[in-house]
């Protein structure tokens, strides 16, 4: 690997040696690096682009990596891969994404994750998408994750989207069985002219399960984000969808929370606000000697922390 | 030192152009200055004005000699000039330790941090992780925004009516700092307060009403006329009261 595509890695998965648990890195529609554990495989998915994460029942502790890197230019790909996690697992997994694109075509990374959370079991899926060089061509991502949770288990998933991505459309489909837990915290900013979407559907089938989706960004420049969320309270449950986005600029920002209860004993609220950043707050960080310029970065660090 | 000289400030309402603040002038030596006087009266804008928050349509303000009537916020508050707001300001994300730090200009350890919190009351190790917002009351809010003013240390420190909503518990603590800020601070404190317990630690009281400096003087000269008005005043509703 080169420089740029190391710098990739470090950005997107933290990886700046070679990790100690199980990992797959792909670089530019192959793979580049592999490790499997004891209790985690990862092998080929057979008749399509992808891998299969093959987590045994009971693991603990244990960190996969399973970063995606393009630095060539017009290099497009789908991939499909399924997370496998045994029963009673407490686990982690970061993905995430980065291109670097220095030509005048689009470089793209689609994806499908399934994830198939076992009973009592523990996820945590860390996913940050960065893009990068200052070529013409687009850099573009559009990762769809699919995510069912058994019997009394429980995923957070954070992604992260900060900058340099042209063009996403994050397409997140969750079922939640009794007892289940999905938290999922979205965090994004855009600039320029590029382009975010993010559409959520939770379907809580199981009797007390809950869902928290929190969705935090700041949009910039000529840039545009739609937020669409949707809980279905299907059971007994309790369902929260918040989006809470800073605007700037020239920017636009649609926001969709949509709550639907299907039962009685369902508990659903949602939390939709749109704002520019308040003067009152730039004046208070100015009073402790910060330039106006100084402040709104750090109030848009703040909001995106 | 800091002066005010012939400064005014008017702004525009539903009826037209208000004088706010007219020809105040003023001279503000190291120490306890209360400033106090009816609702409406001026004073959180002259605070203001101060700290470059309002802009006076009049008049000159002078920080140990320099003229800084057109320097910006930042540019005063890089002089020395620190402001408690009376309505604390809240922000998602940042937590109370990042605005202690920026406060302090850097980043400073959570001890220390801590111990800014611990003088202004709070149990610090509960607070110094928590974002400043709206989970924490305004009680709390108000106790970390006097807090950012400790940590800058700065030769003028602003407190517009600090005690406004905080409950009587928090409020000794409140006067305990002031003291403990009196003796230990230095420099110029500014409180613009109604409260009796906060004019009683003062060295020099400020009347602002209509838009004019009534008064100003030591405390134990301005105190019993402005205690003795007070309860003319009282007395002046509890009779109309009675024959309603």
């Amino acid at each position: 690997m080169n420089n740029t595509e190391l710098d990739l890695l470090k950005m997107i998965a933290d990886i700046d040696s070679t990790p100690s648990g199980a990992f797959n890195i792909r670089a530019n529609g192959a793979l580049s690096a592999r490790h499997v554990t004891e209790n985690v495989d990862i092998r080929e998915k057979e008749g399509v682009s992808g891998i299969e994460i093959i987590i045994k029942p009971n693991t603990v502790g244990e960190k996969i990596h399973i970063p995606v890197i393009i630095s060539e230019s017009g290099l497009t790909e789908m991939v499909y891969n399924d997370f496998i996690i045994g029963d009673n697992c407490d686990v982690e997994i970061v993905a995430g994404c980065g291109i670097h694109n220095c030509g005048s075509e689009e470089s793209r990374h689609d994806g499908i994750h399934s994830f198939f959370v076992g009973k009592n079991a523990k996820v945590k899926y860390v996913e940050k998408h960065v893009g990068e060089g200052d070529g013409e061509g687009g850099k573009n991502m559009n990762p769809t994750t699919v995510i069912n949770i058994a019997d009394g288990g429980y995923m957070e998933m954070e992604t992260t989207q900060i900058k340099g991505i042209d063009s996403t459309k994050r397409i997140t489909k969750a079922a939640l069985a009794d007892n289940a837990t999905l938290i999922v915290k979205e965090k994004l900013m855009t600039h320029g002219s590029q382009y975010a979407e993010t559409d959520f559907t939770v379907d809580m089938n199981g009797e007390n399960c809950s869902a928290n989706v929190i969705s935090r960004s700041v949009a910039k420049d000529k840039s545009y984000q739609l937020f669409v969320s949707r809980i279905n309270g299907n059971n007994i449950c309790s369902g929260h969808t918040e989006c809470d986005a800073i605007i700037m600029d020239d920017a636009h920002v649609s926001a969709l929370p949509q709550i639907t209860a299907n039962h009685i004993d369902a508990a659903l609220i949602h939390e939709a606000a749109i704002g520019k950043i308040a003067g009152e707050q730039l004046i208070k960080l100015m009073t402790l000697g910060l330039s106006e310029a100084e402040a709104e970065e750090q109030i848009v660090n703040g909001f995106l922390k | 030192m800091l002066e005010l000289k012939n400064i005014s400030f008017s702004a525009e309402t539903e009826d037209g152009e208000k004088q706010i603040l007219k020809d105040v002038n003023l001279k503000i030596d190291d120490g306890f200055v209360v400033i106090t006087g009816p609702n409406g009266g001026g004073k959180s804008t002259l605070a203001k004005i101060i700290a470059g928050i309002i802009t006076p349509t009049a008049g000159q303000i002078l920080l140990d000699g320099e003229d800084i009537t057109n320097l910006t916020i930042t540019e005063r508050a890089k002089k020395g000039i620190s402001f408690a707001f009376q309505q604390p300001v809240r922000f998602k994300g940042i937590t109370v330790h990042d605005l202690i730090s920026l406060a302090a200009g850097e980043d400073i350890s959570v001890t220390k941090a801590c111990g800014y919190l611990s003088q202004v009351g709070l149990c610090a190790r509960d607070y110094i992780n928590r974002e400043v917002n709206a989970s924490l009351s305004g009680g709390e809010l108000k106790r970390i925004e006097i807090a950012t003013v400790l940590a800058r240390g700065t030769k003028v420190s602003i407190f517009d009516e600090p005690e406004a909503g905080i409950d009587l518990w928090s409020f000794n603590s409140l006067i305990k700092v002031f003291e403990k800020m009196h003796k230990t601070l230095g420099g110029s404190i500014i409180i613009i307060s109604h409260q009796e317990r906060i004019l009683n630690i003062a060295d020099k009281v400020v009347v602002i009403a209509n838009g004019s400096v009534k008064d100003e003087g030591k405390k134990d000269d301005i105190l019993p006329s402005l205690l003795h008005a007070a309860d003319a005043a009282c007395k002046v509703l509890t009779d109309a009261l009675e024959e309603v």
